[in-house]
């Protein structure tokens, strides 16, 4: 497969108020267990039943920091496509997600803006709910193509300022 | 473990600011746990599947910028290592050293920087920006603390920093 071949947003395709499309994912014990393991994350938390009701008095394990990372990472590059590039993503979490719940990810374009080395960033509200509440939203910078010959990825240095 | 919640000790105090557990990744960085990755949250990008894809965008294969933490946890067990290990020591550090037996991450921002390439060997330090005064919290009392960790490649290029937001309380007696 060449690049040329994969859909994929350019900055002039995208406007401040455009929102994602919405995606949502039963989760289950084993989307828990997958992905604190795919992390690395061995806290008992993420895999033992027991250890989170009773230590950390929660009604089960629950999807660990970085895995929710991984599914905003997924859910924004599923709409912006493989030469969208991610720069900086800050997260705010107000409450777990379970296994018997359903992630509603949902998220909206801020702001666009042009640097001063010509990369355009987007600025992009995005958010994971379960039954209509917020359980973790993110503040996300993630470098779009200005046009088809434009790679974000082929920025370093003093050009790339995430 | 007294009653109250103690004051930040000099002890504590003098850990502020200072580059702490100054590490390697463990291994190489690799594509399996890439592909693990990308498997738990069903992610389809090319970038990280097809090879011929990621070397026109990229000159080669890459790990996704959110996995930056997954490299710097240590294996669950290894020769010559006893009882769990964990990463992000710093905090749990400061869970032991500020009396606060329960922990939770209450918030996390990452700056991403040069790619991670498969391949490449990273190094990483921790670092205590703040210590907060005692707070009420719906979990219990206890205080935040600001935790960066600093990671750069081989060759000494920034491939990201993940700041911590952590919340060390104590359950609320029943």
């Amino acid at each position: 497969m060449s690049v040329a071949e994969i859909k994929g947003l350019t900055v002039d395709q995208i406007k401040v108020g455009d929102e994602l499309p919405p995606l949502t994912q039963p989760v289950t014990a084993t989307t828990v267990v997958l992905g604190a393991l795919a992390a690395r994350d061995w806290r008992p938390m993420h895999h033992d039943k027991d250890f989170a009701v009773n230590r950390n008095g929660v009604k089960d394990i629950f999807i660990n920091t970085p895995n929710n990372a991984a599914w905003f990472e997924r859910y924004i590059t599923d709409w912006a496509g493989p030469k969208g590039r991610l720069g900086r993503m800050k997260f705010k979490m107000s409450s777990s997600v379970f296994p018997g719940d359903e992630m509603a990810m949902s998220g909206k374009v801020d702001n666009i803006v042009t640097d001063d080395t010509g990369c355009c960033w987007l600025e992009l509200s995005v958010a994971v709910s379960v039954d209509g509440k917020v359980s973790t939203s993110c503040q996300t910078r993630i470098a779009v193509p200005k046009d088809e010959n434009d790679n974000p990825w082929a920025r370093k240095g003093d050009d790339w300022k995430p | 473990m007294s009653e109250e919640i103690p004051e930040i000790s000099p002890e504590v105090e003098t850990l502020i600011g200072k580059p702490l557990y100054e590490e390697e990744t463990e291994f190489d960085i690799e594509m399996g746990y890439v592909y693990n990755t990308m498997a738990a949250v069903q992610n389809g990008n090319p970038l990280y599947w097809d090879k011929a894809v990621a070397q026109e965008l990229c000159g080669g294969q890459i790990a996704p910028p959110t996995m930056l933490s997954v490299w710097f946890r240590p294996h669950y067990w290894s020769p010559g290592f006893e009882g769990e290990r964990t990463a992000l020591q710093t905090h749990f550090d400061l869970k032991r050293m500020l009396e606060l037996p329960e922990a939770i991450i209450a918030g996390n921002e990452s700056i991403f920087g040069v790619p991670v390439r498969i391949g490449d060997k990273l190094k990483t330090h921790q670092v205590i920006k703040s210590i907060s005064d005692v707070k009420n919290t719906k979990v219990g009392e206890g205080r935040f603390w600001v935790i960066n960790v600093e990671c750069v490649n081989q060759h000494g290029e920034h491939v990201g920093t993940d700041i911590y937001t952590c919340l060390g309380y104590r359950r609320p007696a029943k």
